[in-house]
């Protein structure tokens, strides 16, 4: 099942580059979205990356780090990169695979992909939203601006 | 054709209401809106484009059809200068005259074709240099581009018919029509 709302957010360390490797505890202080997807180059998936690459400023309006995380390998990553201008990092789930979206409830078994699954991580670590969209199915960005906006009203309100 | 389906219970809303700063053609005074979030380098709304004009030709008095900028510039790297160049058009009245132009001649799109547009849409080339340059110009785009987020947008194009999500287009005519025609009967 899905990482639900209130559960610690299982810390992970995987490739973002051919050489460097990124873990998620890194990133405390800061906030997180991860966007577990299942491959690099299909096409419905490649409309969400895209959207995600034209919003980053948003994001950084409210101190978050998108980070997509797919099967597909670093260099496999690195060609999509390149060839789709992407400015956020994508992790390789890779080895051995499929292991941090099980540990999310977000793998698809069968098929032996990421499936399309959306977290964000406050800044202590804890998944404040998650969301599982329908297979083929983008889910936009929409969710995801109403989960940080909450989060900025809530401290507001402490 | 994309799959911009999404669950009927997550169907978003536009946000927000089509209001005085959108451009629009067909029938102003109609009941229905139909709202556009497109991208000029997009072939998926190029593709949609001649569909649209048929429409506004068979059914023009049965809806007003906005249009609201979302260009994927990363993706497209002549979108957002495109977007501006419409934008620069409206300040002289030609915003749906760009907006064709645009769309019609999308495969041979280069930097130089927004100076040439201009000239053949009898712009005042000055003024329209000046404007694809301003502030309020690409705030206009900024702005259109922030409300498809909210509004739920996930690919270009994307339709919203009475300021809800439409989901049954599928890249043919007449299911463009059909949202418009339904909704007079219902």
């Amino acid at each position: 099942m899905l990482l639900q709302k209130g559960t610690a957010a299982p810390d992970f360390e995987l490739y973002a580059t051919p050489d460097q490797k990124l873990k998620l505890s890194e990133l405390k202080g800061k906030r997180v979205i991860l966007a577990f997807y299942p491959a690099d180059w299909s096409p419905v998936c490649g409309d969400q990356i895209a959207l995600y690459n034209e919003m980053l400023k948003f994001f950084q309006k409210h101190n978050a780090q998108m980070v997509g995380i797919s099967v597909d390998s670093k260099w496999c990553h690195m060609a999509y990169e390149d060839n789709r201008n992407i400015h956020f990092p994508l992790l390789a789930d890779f080895e051995p695979k499929g292991e941090v979206s099980q540990q999310y409830g977000a793998y698809n078994q069968e098929g032996g992909y990421s499936q399309r699954a959306l977290f964000v991580i406050d800044e202590s670590g804890i998944i404040q939203w998650s969301y599982l969209s329908p297979e083929g199915i983008n889910p936009g960005a929409d969710g995801i601006l109403e989960a940080l906006e909450e989060l900025e009203n809530n401290k507001k309100e402490k | 054709m994309k799959i911009i389906k999404k669950k009927n219970n997550l169907m978003a809303n536009l946000k927000p209401p089509v209001n005085e700063n959108d451009h629009h053609t067909g029938n102003d005074k109609a009941k229905i809106t139909l709202v556009e979030y497109g991208d000029y380098q997009c072939s998926h709304c190029a593709h949609a484009h001649p569909l649209l004009k048929e429409l506004l030709e068979e059914k023009g008095d049965y809806f007003k059809f906005v249009f609201r900028n979302f260009p994927l510039k990363e993706a497209h790297p002549l979108a957002m200068l495109s977007a501006l160049a419409a934008e620069a058009a409206g300040k002289q009245h030609k915003f749906w005259e760009m907006h064709d132009m645009l769309y019609e001649n999308q495969a041979q799109l280069t930097r130089d074709s927004f100076i040439e547009f201009a000239e053949s849409l009898d712009l005042d080339l000055e003024k329209f240099a000046a404007d694809l340059q301003s502030e309020t110009i690409s705030s206009k785009v900024e702005n259109d581009f922030e409300s498809g987020i909210r509004s739920g947008v996930n690919g270009t194009p994307s339709f919203f018919i009475n300021d809800k999500k439409l989901n049954i287009y599928d890249g043919t005519y007449e299911s463009l029509k059909s949202a418009v025609t339904d909704y007079v009967q219902e």
